[in-house]
């Protein structure tokens, strides 16, 4: 009677710590994990951080139409658009572009923009060297600003890709902001 | 041997028990209750949907009802159901005395009813219970739901908690307290799908805890797992859910695997066809339902990869399920067969169940399920699977078992009617479903377009007939324990083997205090 005792014990051990390990597996391995893989094989559209170019060479050969789409998130009141559309850049330059926002409401707000591209697959090829989704957007009531971004189209972008389309989704994040400064 | 004794008297038996049998009667009678009532929040849905238009309740009543009908069924009724099946028959099939943890099984099942009874009275608070399906998607449970989600996700941590330490219970009898001789592949079918069973809880309902926490922390402590605009991902919680989900349908259905291994071959007076085959292919199963989850989420935008692989992984599910398949039919094949209740329910079974394979298989091919996401196809594909599948073979557990477990034999006029005005009722309600779902009429949804009504009605009267053959269930059960031919036969049915039919009917309160020899 004692070994079995103790071997139901043993089972049940090894099985909690199971358990325990599961939990943990979806925190520190499935989170992450979903992250990375997002990141690296530039799946769902997502960008990647800044981005520091090395040398700059430009593919005159070649050009790419990147379209510039900008929405919002439930009801985020501001006004927010891309100074222009549709432009044609070439594989390989640095580009500037301007976002044009404006908090129409007299309250002090803050904004985050997330990107995304389509076709997801040219996600990877996409770089910004500098952009406003890099940070918050605080516009203090009535306020209007010209948002920069700087990219490069990346001369390895598949051959078949002729548009590139980016789009922000505009946050309203005044109170998340507000939450955890308090 | 000395130690030989009734159960206490009174209903402080039913809270201190440690008894499996006593444990495993909770578990059968609370999963009934639970049955009822999700069972009555079908009629709900179906009575609303009787005719187009809206008549009987409010589309925010309505989505309550679709995700509490959905709630209660999966882990009220069907999951503590088969618990209670393996609490009471486990320790019988492999000649032990009781469970391996008794304290912690009587603590497995008193978690239950208060969490139930938590999660049901969201109904009455202010925003009204959980109404975001029962697979609850962030940010519809997170930033758009009402505030009793607060609750809801206690809930279903501590019904994680009962089912994990029921699960490891489990697996801890079977590991350690086999009668001698009993070696693994010599163990009946039900204990073996058990085993399985219980490992896949232990493994994925930590997961779903998980995107419970993950929902709790979102809404109450801003982090941002699920919230894009603080970087997070609302497809995220779709990974985690399914990467629970998947396993947690065969945590549902192998069970009713083992059950009807054993019933098909009582009344087939033949051993079963290809016991090894039926152990590997359940272990397959299991395998497998840990790397196809995606397949619930093919039109999120996945890479074309990600959609082949998920694919590709989901049909070969069908290889070892034709196996099981073809083994219950081979089985059959030349036997002596004779068709009481719990054989019709088995029957019932493996045609209903193989239907909703095939609908499966059909929505695992990721351009078709373009049409059929999220459409009433669905709903027929998992009710045929759910219900054909999970409820008929617990139908057929009872019937096949209540004479061990009263000594009474029940009514066998009643038990073919309710085999056969389920069998109608089920399949008028949910084959038309295959059709309207096909046609584009979406699920959870209070209203649907003109064309849809007559298979609706149709949907909506075999949803009552379903529903009032259950109560004809009840009632037989019940005359069964109070007024059913006595009957002190060991063996309920000539053709059926294992060692829960050695000991006496009704089984005494202990048994097994002496391992059998099992040669």
């Amino acid at each position: 009677m004692k070994t079995k005792d103790k071997n139901i014990l043993i089972t049940a051990g090894k099985l909690s710590v199971l358990a325990v390990a599961m939990f943990a597996f979806v925190f520190v391995v499935m989170v992450p994990l979903y992250n990375v893989l997002c990141d690296v094989l530039g799946i769902n559209g997502r960008t990647g951080d800044r981005y520091e170019a090395t040398e700059i060479v430009v593919d005159t050969e070649r050009q790419v139409e990147v379209q510039f789409v900008a929405n919002f998130n439930e009801e985020m009141p501001w006004e927010f658009k891309p100074s222009v559309t549709m432009v044609k850049v070439n594989p390989g330059a640095s580009n500037e572009t301007v976002f044009l926002a404006h908090n129409p409401l007299p309250k002090d707000m803050v904004a985050q923009a997330i990107p995304s591209i389509s076709p997801a697959r040219a996600a990877e090829y996409f770089h910004k060297t500098e952009c406003f989704c890099f940070n918050q957007q605080p516009l203090v009531a009535g306020e209007s600003a010209e948002l920069p971004l700087v990219y490069i189209v990346d001369r390895d972008l598949p051959k078949d890709i002729k548009t590139i389309t980016l789009s922000y989704t505009l946050f309203d994040i005044t109170e998340r902001v507000q939450r955890t400064d308090s | 041997m000395g130690e030989h004794h009734g159960p206490a008297k009174g209903l402080s038996r039913w809270f201190l028990t440690t008894n499996h049998k006593d444990i495993g009667a909770l578990y059968l009678w609370f999963s009934f209750a639970m049955f009822l009532l999700g069972g009555s929040f079908a009629m709900i849905i179906r009575a609303e949907l009787f005719q187009p238009g809206l008549q009987l309740v409010q589309p925010e009543f309505f989505n309550q009802m679709t995700t509490m009908h959905g709630l209660v069924m999966v882990f009220g009724a069907i999951m503590p159901a088969f618990v209670g099946l393996a609490n009471y028959m486990i320790p019988l099939m492999i000649g032990a005395p009781d469970m391996a943890m008794p304290r912690m099984n009587n603590w497995s099942f008193w978690l239950l009813p208060p969490t139930f009874l938590i999660l049901a009275s969201t109904l009455f608070m202010e925003g009204g219970g959980p109404n975001f399906g029962w697979t609850f998607y962030a940010p519809l449970s997170t930033t758009y739901a009402p505030p009793s989600v607060t609750v809801f996700i206690f809930s279903v941590h501590v019904m994680g908690i009962s089912s994990i330490m029921g699960a490891i219970n489990i697996i801890a009898t079977i590991v350690n307290m086999r009668a001698p001789g009993m070696t693994y592949m010599k163990m009946p079918l039900f204990v073996w799908t058990w085993l399985i069973t219980a490992f896949l809880l232990v493994a994925v309902m930590p997961v779903l805890a998980g995107a419970v926490t993950m929902m709790l922390m979102d809404i109450h402590f801003g982090t941002s797992f699920f919230s894009a605009a603080g970087g997070g991902d609302p497809v995220l919680f779709q990974h985690i859910f399914w990467f629970f989900g998947h396993p947690e349908v065969y945590i549902i259905i192998l069970p009713a695997f083992g059950v009807v291994s054993h019933i098909i071959p009582a009344f087939s007076r033949k051993p079963l066809f290809g016991y090894d085959s039926m152990v590997y292919a359940t272990a397959s199963i299991a395998f497998l339902s840990f790397i196809v989850w995606a397949h619930h989420m093919y039109t999120v935008g996945m890479p074309l990869a990600g959609e082949l692989f998920f694919m590709y992984a989901t049909t070969l599910i069908a290889v070892p399920t034709a196996a099981k398949v073809f083994n219950w039919i081979t089985t059959m094949f030349r036997g002596s067969l004779s068709f009481e209740t719990p054989m019709l329910f088995a029957i019932g079974f493996v045609v209903l169940f193989t239907i909703g394979g095939f609908t499966g298989l059909m929505l695992s091919i990721a351009p078709a399920d373009f049409q059929y996401h999220d459409t009433y196809f669905v709903v027929a594909h998992f009710h045929y699977t759910m219900v054909a599948g999970a409820i008929f073979a617990m139908s057929a557990s009872v019937y096949y078992w209540i004479h061990k477990w009263t000594g009474r034999r029940y009514n066998e006029t009643m038990g073919k009617a309710h085999f056969w005005i389920s069998f109608i009722g089920f399949n008028l309600t949910f084959f038309p479903q295959h059709f309207v779902g096909l046609a584009g009429m979406p699920r959870r949804i209070p209203d649907y377009a003109l064309q849809f009504a007559d298979f609706n009605m149709m949907s909506s009267i075999g949803a009552f007939i379903y529903g009032a053959s259950q109560l004809l269930f009840l009632y037989n059960v019940i005359a069964t324990i109070r007024s059913g031919k006595k009957d002190e036969a060991a063996k309920s049915w000539d053709g059926a083997e294992g060692l829960e039919w050695e000991v006496p009917s009704p089984a005494p309160y202990h048994t097994y205090s002496v391992p059998p020899q099992v040669k």
